[in-house]
């Protein structure tokens, strides 16, 4: 690379203006009229597969039927009873691999109703307005620490303090939310919806919160477990994982989570560095929404390196052609090799081709490739930050690097549950997160009740 | 291409579509527009004795909805004509003269003093008009003041005006009837009895269309009050079928001519009417809706349905459904259907196992092998057409007749010969 590029990274490479634009939302809230056409497209399936496909069960030709008789109250009643962050999931669900895809209207059609649309509109002005919908029961006189603030813990002590429990959410970032909050592509999530849905979330009482504590720092599970009748792990993933190269952490190598959650408290986004050659190394969400957000703050070109293909990709086929549709090039087939440097500094990636043996294997071909970049974004995922757990890391069982759960989230520990990314089998998603975090405050309001019941 | 030109009673028009006598034909300015847009005739909005009939001023109209807004049933409080018949009788010469080649007939509606028939009607057929109709319908204002509906719902009444109308008028004469009765044929036959020459059918229905949310109070109001509405349109069409079949189907009165009306919105619903035994058919609702422009697809499908079925002219297509109405009674109880689902088409919505499961005979599978499917169960159907009319597909599921073998429901054997409740064994009144 005899023509090597100076590293060319700075910010307001747009006006605020265009980037206001960049980043509005994505998919703009129908207005009533388009709601109402859109909710008559619903069929009212029986045993409707939409339902099905959701991770939360939200009985969604139940919340069209209610939109279309203008019974909003009761549409966001169907969805927040199922899914309290119903709200967020209506902007940031791959409807289009969930519900929308098993639309019946696909069949003859090929056009589904828009469902994330509608719940959008549905659950708008309860949540915006912070009406209440739902009541305490009787104080249980029993207390749950949840550790995390992302929609799996957030699910989950809204659950408890419905079913009467206290709930006490231990916190290691300065706002609840989780990724939410610091992971969301911004214009998926805009005008501070997040902070709008947690206070919802915290309206309905009887959840104390604490931010800026984290597990293994300020306090350990041993800790909760004594001070708590039941624990909840929702923290997330902490850890990056490492290219795994020589000079991986040189300079202009970056943590695309930490980016992007740096984009999203940014009060002003046009403040931002973002370099003119952006190279993405992943094949996920966070690789699709940092190359996307890259483009959108004025990076002028923007590669995604996938070492598989598009089939194997983790994001969906939807995404993917967004990311296209929004100038960035998706390259498949690409496994980096080599980190190139200009005077310690990264300035490209050089990548050997891959592609599947006759078993079905990754294999390098031989042949390879350079490309030039100003910064490299690492979006390969993330994992458990085991330190975290002190001791009680040996004795929770795991399971390729997570937390091993049973079917209502239960760990190892009589009275540990957990959900989210932190456990086996997650889907990444937060509809599947808010689902762990019900599934336990289910399964944690039983055990509480039976001890109860035995005297204790 | 089907000539669709019509005579009903004599009076010629280019096409069957006339316009009722309604706000669509209240003035000049309006027939003027319809005539433009291809109406083929007009029934000029009801005309009164001096002084005028005064409208509220308030709401005349509300509707109910279906699917994004679309209105499927409306109604209307307004009263016949509020303006002095002398502007009414001059327009409606001029409309005459300038469009000889389309049908104007004058609606009326009258004190029950032959006095008054005696010194009006003359006067109303001077303008050059083709026919009376009698407004013997209207359900609200006017009955209250023992004209319209209030006429119209005691047959006495309908033959004595009517012989008056008749006594001092040399065009023909149609008796508009209503629907707020038990049964459409004493009407129909004090019509023919007063020697009327045709009957025009329906009125609007008494209806209260719905209460406002807000204060709980019928809506719409005039001023916090409300009063019932005559309702009309789509949803209205099966009432206006059902009475001129019973009239086209009665012996005494199958040869009295009809003027279809009701819920008349696309050229399948006059269809409806003209199989059913209308000679022609009015509008109002669809005009109220769209604007007269929907006259372009009620010409337009009618004459290209008439070229599909082979006929020459709208009269080829009056009375054809007439034969198949009969009573209950006369129905084939050895004739068997059963509802079949065409996988092909099946999207799998389940709305048909869902409906037969709840509310019907329990005949449709949901799950075959583990899998979503949705299948007859022919020991189960009866037959009902349920599942069928709330499919969202057209199409999809239809119903096929059993004409041999046993059927599996009840296992007894499929015979041709027709039984019907006059010889049912479970009929205690039954023919022996």
């Amino acid at each position: 690379m005899t023509d090597m590029l100076q590293a060319d990274i700075k910010p307001g490479r747009l006006s605020d203006a265009e980037i206001e634009i960049n980043f509005s939302d994505m998919h703009p809230p129908l207005r009533r009229p388009e709601a109402l056409v859109e909710a008559d497209r619903c069929y009212f399936c029986f045993d409707a597969p939409c339902t099905t496909a959701c991770p939360t069960g939200i009985d969604i030709p139940g919340f069209i039927q209610k939109i279309r008789s203008n019974n909003l109250k009761g549409s966001a009643y169907t969805i927040l009873s199922e899914n309290i962050m119903g709200g967020m999931c209506s902007r940031v669900c791959p409807t289009e691999v969930l519900c929308e895809e098993v639309c019946v209207r696909n069949t003859l059609e090929d056009k589904p109703v828009r469902i994330g649309l509608l719940q959008r509109y549905a659950t708008q002005a309860t949540v915006e307005d912070n009406q209440q919908l739902f009541q305490r029961q009787q104080e249980s006189g029993k207390s749950v620490a949840v550790v995390g603030g992302g929609p799996a813990s957030l699910s989950c002590a809204h659950r408890l303090a419905s079913l009467g429990h206290r709930v006490t959410v231990l916190d290691a970032a300065d706002k609840l939310g989780g990724l939410n909050e610091y992971g969301i592509a911004a214009y998926k999530a805009t005008q501070g919806f997040a902070q709008r849905e947690v206070n919802y979330i915290l309206g309905i009482g009887g959840i104390d919160v604490r931010n800026g504590v984290a597990l293994g720092t300020n306090f350990s599970l041993t800790e909760v477990r004594e001070e708590y009748d039941a624990v909840f792990l929702g923290f997330g993933l902490g850890g990056v994982n490492e290219l795994g190269l020589e000079n991986d952490q040189a300079e202009g190598i970056v943590d695309a989570v930490e980016y992007i959650s740096q984009l999203r408290q940014a009060s002003h986004k046009s403040t931002l560095p973002v370099g003119r050659k952006v190279l993405v190394i992943g094949g996920g969400m966070t690789a699709i929404d940092v190359a996307v957000q890259s483009k959108r703050l004025g990076a002028e070109q923007v590669i995604i390196a996938y070492r598989r293909g598009q089939q194997q990709m983790g994001a969906s086929e939807h995404e993917q052609d967004f990311a296209q549709t929004s100038g960035v090039s998706i390259r498949y087939w690409l496994a980096p090799s080599r980190v190139l440097l200009n005077e310690g500094r990264v300035s490209g990636v050089c990548f050997d081709y891959t592609r599947l043996d006759d078993n079905g294997k990754l294999e390098r071909s031989g042949d390879s490739c350079e490309l030039e970049a100003d910064i490299v974004f690492k979006a390969i995922g993330q994992k458990v930050l085991w330190g975290a757990l002190g001791d009680s890391a040996e004795v929770l069982e795991t399971k390729a690097g997570r937390i091993e759960v049973d079917e209502h989230r239960k760990t190892s520990l009589a009275d540990v549950w957990a959900g989210g990314d932190c456990i086996f089998g997650g889907e990444d998603l937060t509809v599947s997160a808010v689902q762990d975090g019900k599934l336990a405050a289910m399964n944690m309001d039983r055990f509480l009740r039976q001890r109860n019941g035995s005297g204790e | 291409m089907a000539d669709l030109t019509s005579e009903f009673l004599g009076i010629k028009s280019p096409n069957p579509f006339w316009l009722a006598s309604a706000p669509p034909t209240d003035k000049a300015y309006n027939v003027n527009r319809a005539f433009e847009a291809g109406w083929g005739g007009a029934v000029w909005k009801t005309l009164g004795e001096d002084p005028p009939v005064v409208n509220v001023n308030g709401p005349r109209y509300a509707v109910s909805y279906g699917n994004d807004r679309r209105v499927i049933g409306f109604n209307n409080i307004e009263l016949i004509t509020d303006r002095p018949l002398s502007v009414n009788l001059e327009e409606m010469r001029q409309i005459k003269r300038d469009w000889p080649d389309r049908a104007l007939v004058a609606s009326v509606m009258l004190p029950m003093e032959e006095a008054v028939w005696a010194r009006l009607v003359p006067m109303i057929e001077d303008t050059g008009v083709d026919a009376f109709e009698l407004n013997f319908g209207c359900p609200h204002g006017m009955s209250e003041r023992g004209m319209g509906a209030a006429v119209g719902q005691v047959p006495e009444y309908i033959q004595m005006a009517a012989e008056w109308c008749k006594k001092y008028a040399s065009i023909p004469v149609i008796v508009k009837l209503t629907p707020n009765v038990t049964s459409i044929l004493p009407p129909a036959r004090a019509a023919k009895a007063a020697g009327a020459d045709g009957v025009s059918l329906i009125n609007t229905i008494n209806s209260i269309m719905r209460v406002d949310y807000d204060t709980l109070s019928m809506y719409p109001s005039t001023d916090g009050m409300g009063s019932h509405g005559g309702y009309c349109g789509p949803g209205a069409k099966p009432i206006a079928l059902h009475m001129i079949a019973e009239i086209a189907r009665t012996a005494d009165t199958a040869d009295i001519p009809i003027s279809g009306i009701g819920g008349i919105t696309d050229w399948r619903d006059a269809v409806d009417h003209l199989a059913l035994g209308a000679q022609n058919v009015q509008v109002c609702t669809a005009a109220m809706v769209y604007g007269f422009k929907i006259i372009d697809d009620l010409t337009d499908g009618l004459s290209n349905f008439l070229d599909e079925k082979g006929m020459t002219r709208v009269s080829d297509l009056v009375g054809k459904a007439v034969p198949s109405v009969t009573d209950w009674q006369y129905l084939n109880l050895n004739y068997i259907e059963k509802a079949s689902i065409d996988q092909d088409l099946c999207i799998s919505c389940g709305r048909c196992h869902v409906v037969c499961e709840d509310v019907s005979h329990q005949a449709i599978t949901h799950t075959v092998n583990g899998k979503r499917h949705f299948e007859v169960i022919d020991e189960e159907c009866v037959g009902c057409n349920l599942c069928v009319s709330i499919c969202p597909v057209d199409a999809c599921i239809t119903m096929k007749q059993l004409s041999s073998g046993t059927d599996p429901r009840t296992g007894q054997a499929i015979v041709s010969e027709k039984a019907d409740w006059t010889t049912h064994p479970n009929n205690p009144m039954r023919v022996r």
